[in-house]
């Protein structure tokens, strides 16, 4: 029994049934195939991340978010600046207590190197109802080259406890033709 | 007390027991009971918060409860249970005398302090941080204070169990190897010194900074060796819990393990490889290389998922053996048709099992595949997934163990019978409930740690959709329906410990009925004549199901934007 | 007393006739610096090194 010593002194040497030995087998190359999968998709999936990361000052990162509000803001809505950046350029998005700054509006089927940090605590980006979900760290400027490839308004949720507050935050983010 | 030691021999087993350490066992039973009972209280508040139409907390409220819940169900719980288990697997099972019981009761004592300061701080108000504590979130210095004292406390437990298993071998109280159960408790032990470890060294320097003494603590620094303890933390569960599905099987039908081999080997694989899975929580952060990532997210190519599916056949195939020995050899499933469903330490053991693989296990590997966690990260999906392991797996195999524990080791007979003959049935399926509903609201979205799913106040308005609603509802119902079962389980144990029919010192209880070993010690153990049909369809059944629920999530992962 | 002496003398040719896998396993002192061992390194030491190498932004 279980819950006694083995009755055989010498157990290693006893043999294996061959319907356990089957599914050993069998789990054995599920295993690999699982594991195999997660490095065939980086050659030819489409979803993946790079994991290019930067240290950097909370101060700076939203210096950066800032000098783009500048060069790109195109509306202004509820007390938020929507910018539209060129295609192909860096984008930054500065999740803070409690919101997402600024509003982006990004083109359909356009590259773009988003950059994401917090000025204070950590943050959850859940882009939303897409559901692309990652973790936003402040000192740490996360780059995710995305391609939006459907035209819509998302909102963007943050889904990492971010204080009392953390609720309300809620961003926005448009994608046109 | 006196160090002398004084051993009574059990009636239905024929077990010596060291009274030091059943008194040791018992004390840690209790505690973890009374601590599954607070944080399941703050579990049902959460999930009335959760559910739309209730709406039941306050904002502040509700995050202080999920703080609460977090602590004192995911760790103060389920680790005074799992000391209870490493006494009861050392000492009792090797008919040893406990290693000392002094510096048992000192780490006893200290996991008490540890976990009602805790709980008094976040009380008070002042540290809703999470369970996880996120820094640079700041909780008052008593929290991290309370958790450390309370790793120290079951460090020392550790240690206890460690020495416990010298003195067995010293003082030669069995033969040979140590039995399988043991040897899964030591599994447990081994991975609960790393988490300790791991939580002191992150935790000690988060006091400090929290004091003011350290200025600035790294988040990735900290979220990485934190989850060293906190996913480690329930990897000691699934280790306890394999062990006790081993040990109900055992008790139950006196089945014996398929291969001693394979059974010992498969928590070999638990011991060098689980404990690298803390890497789930870290595959949507900046910074870590997508190597790291694949192989410590695989558990070293999914090695110990290997050591999983093999559980997975080799439990219910002990079972299966035993139950064909003693003549129920019809068909595919007399074997299960017959067996004790009204035995609440069976049933629960048995859906702890089907709950585990495919609820828990499943989707804790699909969601643990590094591109895969992008549409799930921090959704509702990873609160589904771990009610699925450490509720549904883990605590229902702990309820399970307990209805053996009060007659042989609490020595009393288990009162109101037929309602814990219900009890696993109306747990299991609401905590089950609770993960796929949770799960499904995750596949939708919804985001975790969140107080208002309706956005109600928020500047820039978005909604989720309907059916997210529809699934929060269930959620609410479900969690309902296993806060009765869990309500159950408190009256039926604290009934019987404190006023249950005391049994005589040579007394056999009348539950559990003992199996009869004559027709048990036949040699269903030998691998030429063993059949199982039975079991290798569930096992088929499993692995159909989790091959088409991995490609499934594949497909909807491509679905998503372009990202590199 | 040699009585004693001999069967613990034989107790330990019978566990060094055994095979290397199941002494491993039947040791708890080498599975335990196997099991921090193994986590410590592929886990914890790796992935410091790699969070302090990451590279500051201009």
């Amino acid at each position: 029994m279980a819950i006694t010593p083995p009755s055989e002194r010498n157990w290693w040497k006893q043999p294996i049934a061959k319907v356990e030995l089957t599914w050993i087998i069998i789990a054995f190359f599920w295993g690999l195939f699982m594991f195999f999968m997660m490095i065939y998709w980086h050659g030819a999936g489409e979803q993946n991340l790079s994991n290019e990361a930067y240290k950097i000052k909370p101060e700076k990162f939203a210096a950066k978010t800032q000098e783009m509000i500048e060069a790109y803001t195109v509306r202004e809505e509820t007390g938020f600046p929507v910018v539209h950046p060129p295609a192909g350029s860096d984008v930054y998005l500065t999740g803070r207590l409690f919101n997402w700054w600024p509003i982006l509006e990004l083109e359909k089927d356009q590259t773009y190197r988003l950059h994401l940090s917090s000025v204070d605590v950590q943050h959850g980006f859940s882009l939303q109802p897409i559901n692309i979900n990652l973790q936003v760290h402040p000192g740490y400027d996360m780059v995710v080259t995305i391609k939006p490839d459907q035209a819509g308004e998302y909102g963007i949720v943050c889904n990492e406890f971010c204080g009392i507050g953390h609720h309300l935050m809620v961003g926005k983010l448009y994608v046109i033709e | 007390m006196s160090t002398k030691t004084e051993f009574r021999t059990c009636p239905t087993t024929g077990l010596k027991v060291d009274l030091n350490a059943e008194k040791l066992i018992k004390a840690n039973a209790v505690a973890a009971v009374i601590f599954l009972a607070i944080g399941g209280l703050f579990g049902l508040l959460v999930a009335l918060t959760r559910w739309p139409e209730v709406h039941l907390l306050p904002a502040d409220w509700f995050y202080l409860a999920l703080t609460a819940h977090g602590f004192d169900v995911l760790l103060v719980w389920i680790i005074f249970f799992e000391m209870a288990v490493l006494y009861f697997a050392s000492a009792v099972l090797l008919n040893s005398r406990i290693a000392g019981p002094r510096w048992a009761w000192t780490g006893f004592g200290l996991m008490l302090a540890g976990a009602l300061i805790t709980n008094i701080v976040v009380l008070q108000g002042g540290s809703s941080v999470m369970f996880t504590s996120y820094v640079p979130l700041k909780a008052e210095p008593g929290f991290y204070l309370g958790i450390i004292l309370f790793a120290v406390g079951a460090l020392i437990g550790c240690c206890v169990f460690f020495g416990t298993l010298v003195v067995a071998r010293r003082e030669r109280t069995y033969k040979g190897s140590i039995p399988l159960v043991t040897f899964g408790a030591l599994t447990a032990a081994i991975i609960a010194v790393f988490t300790i470890a791991s939580g002191a060294i992150i935790l000690i320097p988060t006091l400090l900074w929290s004091i003011g003494l350290v200025s600035h603590i790294d988040p990735l620094l900290y979220k990485t060796i934190w989850w060293a303890m906190g996913h480690s933390s329930q990897q000691i569960n699934v280790s306890a819990h394999v062990a006790i599905w081993y040990a109900i099987a055992a008790i139950t039908f006196g089945a014996r393990p398929l291969s001693e081999k394979v059974s010992r080997t498969a928590f070999l694989m638990y011991i060098l490889f689980l404990q690298l899975a803390s890497a789930h929580h870290l595959l949507a952060e900046p910074g870590l290389s997508s190597e790291w990532k694949i192989f410590n997210t695989s558990y070293a190519m999914y090695l110990a998922v290997l050591g999983s599916m093999v559980h997975g056949m080799t439990v219910p195939g002990s079972i299966e053996a035993a139950q064909r020995a003693r003549g129920l050899t019809k068909g595919m499933f007399e074997w299960l048709r017959k067996a004790p469903w009204g035995n609440p330490a069976f049933a629960g053991m048995f859906m702890s099992l089907v709950f585990f693989g495919f609820i828990g296990g499943i989707s804790g590997v699909v969601m643990g595949t590094e591109q895969i966690n992008l549409i799930m990260h921090n959704t509702l999906y990873v609160p589904g997934h771990f009610h699925g392991t450490v509720v549904a797996g883990t605590t229902l195999a702990f309820m399970a163990i307990t209805y053996y524990l009060v007659p042989l080791v609490f020595r009393r007979e288990i009162m109101f019978m037929k309602l814990a003959r219900l009890q696993p049935y109306l747990f299991g399926i609401g905590a089950a409930g609770i993960s796929v509903f949770m799960m499904g609201a995750g596949t939708l979205g919804v985001s975790r740690r969140h107080w208002d799913m309706q956005f109600a106040d928020a500047i820039l308005p978005f909604d989720y959709p309907s059916a997210a609603f529809l699934m929060m509802g269930l959620n609410g119902m479900f969690a309902v329906l296993a806060a009765v079962g869990g309500i159950a389980f408190i009256v039926v144990v604290v009934g019987s410990v404190f006023f249950g029919r005391k049994l005589g010192v040579d007394e056999k209880p009348s539950y559990p009925e003992v199996p009869p070993q004559a027709a048990v010690v036949a040699e269903h153990g030998s691998a030429h004549s063993l059949k199982i049909p039975g079991t290798t369809m569930l096992v088929a059944i499993f692995f159909i199901a989790f091959v088409l629920y991995y490609f499934v999530n594949w497909k909807y992962l491509s679905e998503v934007w372009p990202l590199s | 007393m040699t009585e004693e002496h001999k069967s613990e003398d034989e107790g330990l040719q019978d566990d060094e006739q055994l095979p290397f896998m199941q002494r491993l396993l039947d040791n708890p002192f080498l599975l335990l610096f196997l099991g921090i061992a193994v986590p410590t390194v592929f886990y914890i030491i790796w992935g410091i090194m790699e969070i302090t190498q990451i590279p500051i932004a201009d």
